[in-house]
C-alpha cells in the first residue's frame, strides 16, 4: 500500500475532510485561477448522515466528487476509511481510488448513468452480482428495491434508458441501496420524487444509518434533510473569496 | 555428317545447375517435408507443365535408369511421351510404362497402384508448394508458420469443408503431416494415393519449376493425412470394379463413350490396367488349355 | 505473483519516425481487470503507442515488460515480469495465441474475410491445438451466440455482414481463446452511431464478466467514459495528462485535456 496511514484519522469515522483546497485553473480562458474550497474540513462519522448545506455554487458537488474522486483537489487530505485501514483520496493511485469504489464508497448520483439494454433489475441486481451473490438471488433482492419504489414489474425487464426522470432515479436509488458499503455519497437522490417515494428513501437511508453506514449528502428537499440529518457542514464558510485571490 | 547436330549435356542440365538442384534435395531429404528453395532453371518447356519435375528427374537420371511418366495415371499423354523422349535423347536413359521396371517414376496427378520398391524414385510435378497458400497468402508469413509450427490455418480449410459440405470435401491436393513435423502439399494427387505415400519404400521427390520449391519424403516416413479426431482422414473409395480388368480398390476414371451421355469406369492407371487384363486372358487361356 | 504485480508494464516507451518521435516516454501499468484508454487526435502518436505494444513497431527506447511464465523452464509456472524484448518470436507468437488479442479498427484486418464466421471463430482454438471439430463448432457457436450474430449465420463468410456483425465476429474471434490483454484500435469507430453503442456495451459487458485488461485507443472521449477505468491523453507524442477516466474527463488538469473535453463534450 502506497497511501499514508499515518495520518490521523477519526475513531469511528468513515470519512475524514482535512483542510481541503480546490481550485479550478481555466486554461482556456488564459489560465485564469477559480479557487472554489478553502481549508474544507469535516468529518463523516459512521452510522451518521452528514448534510452538505450551502447555496447553489457554493461547492456542495464539487466536494461530492472529490470524495468520489472524479475531481482531484489541490492540497489536503481525504481520508478513507477502507477495509480496515486508511487511504488518502488526494494521494491515492487511481487503481486504489477504483477499489475503494468497489468495496467501500457508494455514490447515488441525481442521473442514472443509463446502461443501454440492460434491463432495469439487472442493472439493480448488479451491484449484488458483482459481490458474488447468485443471480437469482440478486434479481429477487433487487425485485423487491424496485417494488418497494413503486417501479411496476412491467418495466423490470425494460432498460430503464426509456424511462421516465424519476423512474431512472429510482432505479439508481435501488442500485445505490442493493448493498450496503461503509461511506455512500447522496447527491440529491430525491430531486424528482413524489411525498410517497421520498418517504421510501428517508427509510432506506434509516435503515442504512442503523447498520452504521456514513453518508454524506446533498438534499435538495427540507423535509428528507430534516428527516435524516445528523450534522450540517455548510460549505459556504470554505468558500474562497474570490476577490480576494484575484487581488 | 555423322551424330547429332547439338550435343546436350547428359540430363540437358549444366553440371552446376544439377549440384544446385542435388544439394536442395540433400537438404529435402533431410528435412522430410521441408520447401528447400532453389534456381529454377529453363527447360525447354513452358511453366507449370511439369519443369519441377524435369529438373529433378534431370539432376538425378542417368544412362543406367529406367524412366517411367505418367500424366493422370496415362503414359500415352502428349505431355507423358514427349518427357520420356526427352530423356531418352538428353540422357540416354531407357524409357518404359510398366512401373515394376522403371527406376525413375515422373508422376502427375497420380501414384501407380503397382507397390513401388526401394531402388524407386517417385518424381512428383508440384504446381503449389505451399500447402497454407489458400488462406495465408504471404510467403514470409507461411514460412513463419512451418518454422514454428503453426499448423491451426490448415485445419481452418478442413472445418469450411465439413461446416459447408459434412465432410472434407477436398479430393485431391490433400495436406499430409510428413514425419510429424511439416505439413505438405502432395500435389494434386487424389487423396486416394495419399495412403501410398506413408511408409513408402520409394524414395520420394516434389519439384515446383515455377514456384522454385523442391522438397522430398523419404523412404518408410511417416506421412499422416490431416483430419479432426471426430472427421478423420477418409480416402476416397470406389464401389465398382474397373470394367475392363476387374480391378478393385483401384482409382477409376470416368469415360464417356458415345453421345448419348454413355459412361464407364475404368483404371486411370493404363499399365496397371493392362497387366491385370492380360495376366487374367492368360489365366483364362490357361485354365482353357488345361 | 499477487495483486500488486502489474500484467503490463511500460516504462519510457518511445518509437521514432526517422529523427522525429511518434511517441516519446510513454509509462504506465496495466493490472489485470483494467481498462486503459488511450485518448487523443490523429497523429498525437496513440496509434503508434499500440503498435509498439503490440510489437508491430520497433520499441527504439524503454521496456515493455508482461507478466507470465517463461516457456521451456523446468517449474514454468511461476510468473514473472518479462521484458518482451528477451523473448524469443516463438515464445511472443505464443503470447498472441494464448494470451493477447487485437481487435483492428478494420475488421478485414483481423479477419479471413472470405472463411465463415464459425471458421474465424475457431481458428483461435485450432491454432491451440484443438482438433475436435464438433468442440470447436460448439465453441464457436457459443461465442457468436454471445456477440449475439444469430446461429444461423455462422457459416456465412464476413463479407457478407454488416459492419457492425463483422466488428462482433471480430470480438468473438478476440475472446474466444480467453487471452488476459486484449489491444482495441477504434473498434468502433467506422459504425454508425446506434451501432457503436450497441458494440461499445457488448464490449463492456464482456470485459468486465471476463476481468479482461484491455487497452483501448479512441479519439472519442465518449467511447473512453463508457467503457474504461482510466485515461491517457496523449498530444505530440507523449502523454501529457492521466488518471481515472471520470477525473480525467471531469476535471482535467492539462490546457489541451481542457480543450479536448470542451470541444468534445458539449451538446
Amino acid at each position: 500500500m502506497t497511501y499514508d496511514t499515518t495520518n490521523r484519522m477519526p475513531k469511528d469515522a468513515a470519512l475524514s475532510v482535512q483542510d481541503v483546497d480546490k481550485t479550478f485553473t481555466l486554461h482556456l480562458q488564459d489560465s485564469h485561477q477559480l479557487p472554489v474550497l478553502r481549508g474544507m474540513t469535516f468529518d463523516v462519522p459512521r452510522g451518521a448522515c452528514v448534510v452538505l448545506g450551502g447555496e447553489s455554487g457554493a461547492g456542495k458537488s464539487t466536494v461530492m466528487k472529490m470524495v468520489f474522486g472524479s475531481y482531484g483537489a489541490n492540497s489536503g487530505r481525504i481520508l478513507l476509511s477502507h477495509q480496515g485501514s486508511v487511504m488518502d483520496l488526494v494521494t491515492a493511485e487511481p487503481r486504489q481510488v477504483l477499489a475503494a469504489r468497489r468495496e467501500t464508497i457508494g455514490y447515488v448520483s441525481q442521473f442514472l448513468r443509463a446502461v443501454p439494454r440492460v434491463p432495469a433489475l439487472d442493472v439493480v441486481a448488479e451491484p449484488l452480482i458483482e459481490r458474488g451473490v447468485e443471480r437469482a438471488v440478486a434479481r429477487e433482492r433487487a425485485g423487491e428495491l424496485l417494488a418497494r419504489l413503486s417501479i411496476p414489474e412491467r418495466l423490470w425487464k425494460l432498460p430503464p434508458a426509456t424511462f421516465s426522470g424519476g423512474e431512472q432515479q429510482r432505479v439508481n436509488i435501488a442500485r445505490g441501496f442493493i448493498i450496503e458499503r461503509p461511506l455512500l455519497l447522496l447527491d440529491e437522490p430525491t430531486a424528482s420524487l413524489d411525498a410517497r417515494n421520498r418517504g421510501v428513501v428517508i427509510d432506506l437511508i434509516r435503515e442504512s444509518l442503523g447498520h452504521g453506514t456514513g453518508m454524506l449528502a446533498i438534499f435538495h428537499d427540507a423535509d428528507v434533510r430534516e428527516a435524516v440529518a445528523d450534522l450540517t457542514v455548510d460549505v459556504q464558510s470554505f468558500t474562497a473569496v474570490r476577490e480576494e485571490v484575484l487581488a | 555428317m555423322s551424330g547429332p547436330r547439338i550435343v546436350y549435356n547428359e540430363g540437358y542440365l549444366d553440371e552446376q545447375t544439377k549440384r544446385v538442384v542435388r544439394r536442395a534435395l540433400l537438404k529435402g531429404v533431410a528435412i522430410p517435408g521441408f520447401q528447400v528453395p532453389f534456381a529454377s532453371r529453363e527447360v525447354p518447356m513452358p511453366r507449370g507443365w511439369g519443369t519441377g519435375g524435369v529438373q529433378l528427374t534431370a539432376s538425378v537420371i542417368g544412362p543406367a535408369d529406367t524412366l517411367k511418366v505418367i500424366d493422370q495415371g496415362a503414359d500415352d499423354t502428349t505431355n507423358a511421351v514427349s518427357i520420356r523422349a526427352f530423356f531418352e535423347k538428353v540422357a540416354g536413359a531407357a524409357s518404359t510404362t510398366r512401373t515394376d521396371h522403371a527406376t525413375i517414376i515422373q508422376t502427375r496427378h497420380r501414384i501407380p497402384e503397382t507397390p513401388l520398391t526401394e531402388k524407386q524414385i517417385v518424381v512428383y510435378q508440384v504446381p503449389i508448394p505451399e500447402p497454407l497458400r489458400f488462406l495465408e497468402p504471404r510467403e514470409t508469413e507461411t514460412r513463419r508458420l512451418h518454422a514454428l509450427e503453426e499448423y491451426g490455418l490448415m485445419y481452418v480449410k478442413l472445418y469450411e469443408d465439413i461446416a459447408k459440405y459434412g465432410h472434407i470435401a477436398k479430393t485431391y491436393d490433400y495436406p499430409v503431416l510428413v514425419n510429424g513435423r511439416y505439413v505438405m502439399a502432395p500435389s494434386p494427387i487424389p487423396s486416394f494415393d495419399n495412403p501410398k505415400m506413408h511408409q513408402s519404400p520409394a524414395l520420394q521427390l516434389f519439384g515446383a519449376g515455377r514456384e522454385k520449391r523442391i522438397y522430398a519424403i523419404p523412404p518408410y516416413t511417416d506421412v499422416e493425412s490431416l483430419g479432426f479426431d471426430d472427421f478423420p482422414f477418409e480416402p476416397q473409395r470406389f464401389d465398382q470394379p474397373c470394367e475392363i480388368c476387374e480391378s478393385t480398390e483401384v482409382y477409376l476414371d470416368e469415360v464417356l463413350i458415345d453421345d448419348h451421355g454413355g459412361v464407364m469406369f475404368v483404371c486411370s492407371d493404363t499399365d496397371h490396367c493392362e497387366r491385370t487384363l492380360t495376366a487374367r486372358e492368360h489365366d483364362h487361356i490357361t485354365e482353357v488349355n488345361a | 505473483m499477487n495483486d500488486e504485480t502489474p500484467l503490463l508494464s511500460v516504462t519510457g516507451a518511445s518509437h521514432r519516425y526517422g529523427d522525429r518521435y511518434g511517441c516519446r516516454d510513454v509509462s504506465f501499468d496495466l493490472w489485470p481487470g483494467e481498462v486503459l484508454a488511450v485518448v487523443g487526435e490523429s497523429g498525437s502518436g496513440k496509434t503508434t503507442l499500440l503498435g509498439m505494444l503490440a510489437q508491430r513497431l520497433a520499441l527504439d527506447e524503454g521496456s515493455i515488460r508482461y507478466r507470465t511464465a517463461r516457456q521451456n523452464v523446468a517449474g514454468g509456472a511461476r510468473e514473472d515480469l518479462l521484458d518482451l524484448s528477451t523473448l524469443s518470436e516463438r515464445e511472443v507468437r505464443r503470447l498472441w495465441r494464448t494470451d493477447w488479442g487485437f481487435v483492428h479498427q478494420n475488421a478485414a484486418d483481423g479477419l479471413r474475410m472470405h472463411v465463415s464466421a464459425g471458421g474465424n471463430v475457431g481458428e483461435p482454438l485450432m491454432a491451440n491445438g484443438w482438433r475436435h471439430f464438433g468442440q470447436i463448432r460448439a465453441e464457436a457457436e457459443e461465442w457468436l451466440r454471445r456477440v449475439e450474430i444469430p446461429t444461423d449465420r455462422m457459416d456465412d463468410a464476413p463479407t457478407l455482414f454488416s459492419g457492425g456483425m463483422r466488428q462482433r465476429v471480430q470480438v468473438a474471434r478476440n475472446l474466444v481463446f480467453g487471452p488476459r490483454l486484449v489491444f482495441m484500435d477504434e473498434p468502433t469507430s467506422g459504425l454508425d452511431v446506434s451501432v457503436q453503442a450497441r458494440l461499445l456495451d457488448l464490449i463492456r459487458s464482456l470485459v468486465s464478466e471476463l476481468g479482461l485488461a484491455v487497452v483501448i485507443v479512441t479519439h472519442d472521449l465518449a467511447v473512453a467514459r463508457l467503457i474504461s477505468h482510466r485515461t491517457l491523453v496523449m498530444k505530440d507524442g507523449a502523454v501529457i495528462e492521466s488518471g481515472l477516466t471520470d477525473r480525467v474527463l471531469d476535471d482535467p488538469q492539462a490546457a489541451y485535456t481542457q480543450l479536448l473535453v470542451s470541444s468534445i463534450l458539449q451538446g
